[in-house]
C-alpha cells in the first residue's frame, strides 16, 4: 500500500461527518496527564472516521524545555542521515531519540518518526540572512519540507509535542502512549477528511514553531491564503488545507505582532454591513485590515483550536458554520474547548460556566491570566483602544 | 408481560446500541423511560412514534429527537446541536440551553428550551395544514434566529438577559418566508432579515402567546404574568416566496 495516502476502509457507513477537535488549557501552569484529552476526543469518535487523530501538548519535555523539539516523519527512512546531517550543519543537536510507540499496531504503515532536542548555532545563523531564532527555524523548516526528500518536520516548538497519524484518536493515543506525557496545555482532534488526502503528515495539529492549529471545517481560501503566504516565506507541503491556518498564525502573531483579537479580525473580519455601524475610528481600522491582509481572510466554515506556548485560542468564522462550546472547570483555572458540550461535562462533570462562543470573537486563556469571561461584548470596542494602536505600529 | 418502566444506564453505551435498546422498549410498550449518564449519545428518541415519556439526565448529543414522532422527552442539563431536526411531533422539555440549528427543519411538535439556544435556530421550520411546529426558547438566541423559517411558531422571551440588556442576534428571519416570530423586547431595524416586517399583535396572538408562555412557565416554574406584562415584537414574512423574481427577468 501506498504509505502517504489512504483511502476510506470504513465503508458507506461513515461517509459523512464532520471533525472532531478538544482543547484544554489550566492557566496556572499545572501540568496534567493526556487522559482527559483522549477521554474527551474519544468521546466524539464518531465525528471522525478513523482518517486521522493527532494531539498537541505543552510542556511535556521539562527535561529539554529550552530546546526546539523538531517532530520529524520519514516517509522514506532513507533521508534519515541526509537530514540529520542538515541539523548538525545548522544547528546544535543536544538530544535525539525515536519517538516511542507501540510495537505491534494494527495502524497502516507507519512512517519512521524521530525526535530531535536542539539549539540554534550562533556561528550558522550568522551565516545566514535570518536574523531572529524564530525566522531561522521557520526557513530551515520549509527547506526540508520542500525537499520533496520523503522527510517532513510537522512540529518544531520548544516544550511542545504534536503526535498525530492515520488512525482513530483512540488508536493514535494507544500508540504513542499520549496518556503518559504531561502538560499544562493539550489539543486534540479526530478527523474525517473532505476533500484532502489522509495520511499521516496530513493529520491535525498542524505545527511551526510552537504553534498549533486543529481544524474542523473547509478553508475554500486556501489558494488565495496559499498564495500570500508563500510570498511571505511559507511554503505548504502536507496537502490539508489546515496548513495555512498555522502558517497564518505564525505570520500575523509571531511575525507582525498582532495581538489575539485582531489576528482574529483578519482570519474572521466582520461582515462589511457590520463595519459601516461601527464607530468612525472602527471602520477604518477593520477597513485597513482587510486591505492589509485581504489574503489571510478564511473564508468558509471553520472552527479552530489555536495554541502556542502559554496560549490557547478558540476561533469560528464570522458566522459560525462550525460549532465551538467553550466551559470553565469550577476551579476557575482550566479553560475546556471543544466541538460539543458532552465530552466537556465528561472529564469535568462540575463546571463554573459553559457558553457558546460568538462566531469571529476569539476566546482565549492565557498563562497566569484570569480566563476569559462569556460574551466579551467590550471587544469590538476596545480593538481601537491605544494600546491596539502601539501594536499595530510595531508591526 | 413488558415492563411499563425502565431504567437504562448510558454510560459509555455507544448511540446505536442505546437507540436500539430504546426501539425495543418502545415496540414491548414501556411507557417511561428514564436514562441516566447520557455523554453525548446521537439520535436519542429518532423516529420513535409512540407517545412515551423519555427523561434524560446528561448531555445528550446532537440531533435529539430527530424524525421523532409522538414522545414526550425531558432533557435535565443542556441539548447539543440540531435537537428536534425534522421532528414530526410530540414534545421536547430542555432544562437548559440548546445548541445551534434547534428545530432544523421541525414539522410539527413543540421545543420548550429554558435558557438560551445558539445559531440558526428553527431554520427551514415548516407547517401544513394540521401541523404546526412550535419553539418557545426562554432565554436569548444567537444569529439567523428563523432563517429560511416557512412555517411555525417560534417565540423567544429574553429571561436571561440583563435588565438592560437586549438581544444581540442579526440576521433574524433573513430568507423566511412562512409562519410567526414573537420576540419579547425591542430589535432595531438592522437586526432584522430583508425578508421579515415587524406588524402588531392582534387578539390572536395575544392568546397564543398567553398559552405558550402559560406552558413555558408551568414546564419551568416561572411568573406567566410577568413575562406577558412586556410587549412582544411580531415578525412575519413580507412574501411566501422572497427569491422568486431573484433569478427570472
Amino acid at each position: 500500500m501506498n504509505p502517504t495516502s489512504y483511502e476510506n476502509r470504513y465503508g458507506d457507513d461513515k461517509v459523512y461527518d464532520a471533525c472532531g477537535l478538544f482543547g484544554i488549557m489550566d492557566v496556572t501552569g499545572e501540568r496534567f496527564s493526556g487522559q482527559d484529552i483522549v477521554t474527551g476526543i474519544v468521546n466524539m469518535e464518531e465525528r471522525g472516521n478513523g482518517l486521522g487523530a493527532g494531539f498537541a501538548v505543552y510542556g511535556c519535555y521539562p527535561d529539554h524545555a529550552d530546546c526546539y523539539a523538531f517532530h520529524v516523519m520519514y516517509t522514506d527512512p532513507g533521508s534519515k542521515p541526509e537530514v540529520e546531517s542538515f541539523l548538525k550543519t545548522h544547528f546544535y543537536l543536544v538530544h535525539q531519540e525515536e519517538v516511542p510507540h507501540q510495537a505491534a499496531s494494527e495502524l497502516p504503515d507507519p512512517p519512521l518518526i524521530w525526535r530531535y532536542f536542539l539549539h540554534v548555532d550562533p556561528a550558522a545563523m550568522a551565516q545566514a540572512s535570518e536574523d531572529d531564532e524564530g525566522e531561522y527555524i521557520v526557513q530551515k523548516v520549509m527547506q526540508i519540507n520542500t525537499a520533496e526528500m520523503g522527510a517532513y518536520i510537522y512540529g518544531s516548538g520548544k516544550n511542545t509535542g504534536v503526535f498525530k497519524g492515520v488512525g482513530h484518536p483512540s488508536q493514535i493515543a494507544e500508540y504513542f502512549g499520549i496518556e503518559e506525557y504531561q502538560g499544562y496545555l493539550w489539543t486534540a482532534h479526530s478527523r474525517f477528511p473532505t476533500n484532502t488526502p489522509g495520511w499521516w503528515g496530513g493529520a491535525h495539529p498542524f505545527a511551526l514553531l510552537d504553534w498549533t492549529v486543529v481544524h474542523n471545517g473547509e478553508v475554500s481560501s486556501y489558494g488565495a491564503n496559499r498564495r500570500y503566504l508563500e510570498m511571505q516565506g511559507y511554503h505548504c507541503t502536507m496537502r490539508t488545507d489546515t496548513e495555512v491556518m498555522a502558517y497564518a498564525a505564525d505570520l500575523l502573531m509571531r511575525r507582525h505582532n498582532l495581538p489575539v483579537k485582531v489576528a482574529a479580525k483578519v482570519m474572521a473580519p466582520p461582515l462589511w454591513g457590520e463595519i459601516s455601524r461601527m464607530a468612525p475610528e472602527d471602520q477604518t481600522l477593520y477597513r485597513t485590515l482587510r486591505q492589509v491582509y485581504g489574503g489571510l481572510l478564511i473564508n468558509g466554515p471553520f472552527t479552530i483550536i489555536v495554541a502556542r506556548q502559554n496560549e490557547m485560542i478558540g476561533l469560528t468564522d464570522r458566522i459560525r458554520l462550525r460549532p465551538l462550546t467553550a466551559a470553565v472547570g469550577n476551579d476557575g483555572n482550566r479553560l475546556y474547548l471543544s466541538s460539543e458540550e458532552a465530552p466537556i461535562r465528561l472529564v469535568c462533570p462540575e463546571l463554573q460556566r459553559v457558553w457558546t462562543p460568538v462566531g469571529g470573537q476569539p476566546i482565549a486563556a492565557r498563562l497566569g491570566e484570569p480566563l476569559p469571561v462569556e460574551n466579551p461584548l467590550a471587544l469590538e470596542s476596545s480593538l481601537a483602544s491605544p494600546a491596539f494602536a502601539c501594536a499595530a505600529r510595531g508591526a | 408481560m413488558p415492563k411499563k418502566s425502565l431504567q437504562i444506564d448510558a454510560s459509555g453505551v455507544p448511540y446505536r446500541e442505546l437507540n436500539t435498546q430504546l426501539r425495543q422498549a418502545v415496540d414491548g410498550g414501556t411507557k417511561t423511560i428514564k436514562l441516566h449518564n447520557v455523554f453525548g449519545q446521537r439520535y436519542i428518541g429518532t423516529d420513535l412514534r409512540s407517545p412515551v415519556e423519555i427523561d434524560i439526565q446528561g448531555t445528550p448529543g446532537n440531533d435529539l429527537a430527530s424524525f421523532m414522532d409522538g414522545p414526550r422527552i425531558v432533557v435535565h442539563g443542556n441539548a447539543q446541536d440540531g435537537c428536534g431536526n425534522t421532528m414530526n411531533g410530540g414534545e421536547v422539555i430542555i432544562h437548559g440551553r440548546a445548541g445551534d440549528a434547534t428545530g432544523y427543519s421541525m414539522r410539527g411538535g413543540k421545543i420548550f428550551i429554558r435558557d438560551d439556544v445558539g445559531y440558526r435556530v428553527a431554520i427551514h421550520m415548516k407547517e401544513y395544514e394540521g401541523k404546526r411546529p412550535t419553539i418557545v426558547i426562554g432565554g436569548t438566541a444567537q444569529h439567523f434566529l428563523g432563517e429560511y423559517m416557512a412555517g411555525g411558531v417560534l417565540v423567544v422571551l429574553g429571561l436571561t438577559l440583563l435588565p438592560d440588556g437586549r438581544h444581540t442576534a442579526s440576521y433574524i428571519g433573513t430568507g423566511m418566508h412562512g409562519g410567526i416570530m414573537y420576540i419579547r423586547g425591542q430589535l432595531e431595524a438592522y437586526q432584522l432579515g430583508k425578508e421579515v416586517g415587524q406588524v402588531l399583535l392582534d387578539e390572536a396572538d395575544e392568546a397564543l402567546l398567553a398559552d405558550l408562555v402559560n406552558e413555558y412557565a408551568i414546564h419551568f416554574g416561572c411568573d406567566a404574568s410577568a413575562i406577558l406584562d412586556q410587549p412582544f415584537t411580531k415578525l412575519i414574512p413580507l412574501s411566501s416566496r422572497p427569491y422568486g423574481r431573484l433569478y427570472a427577468y
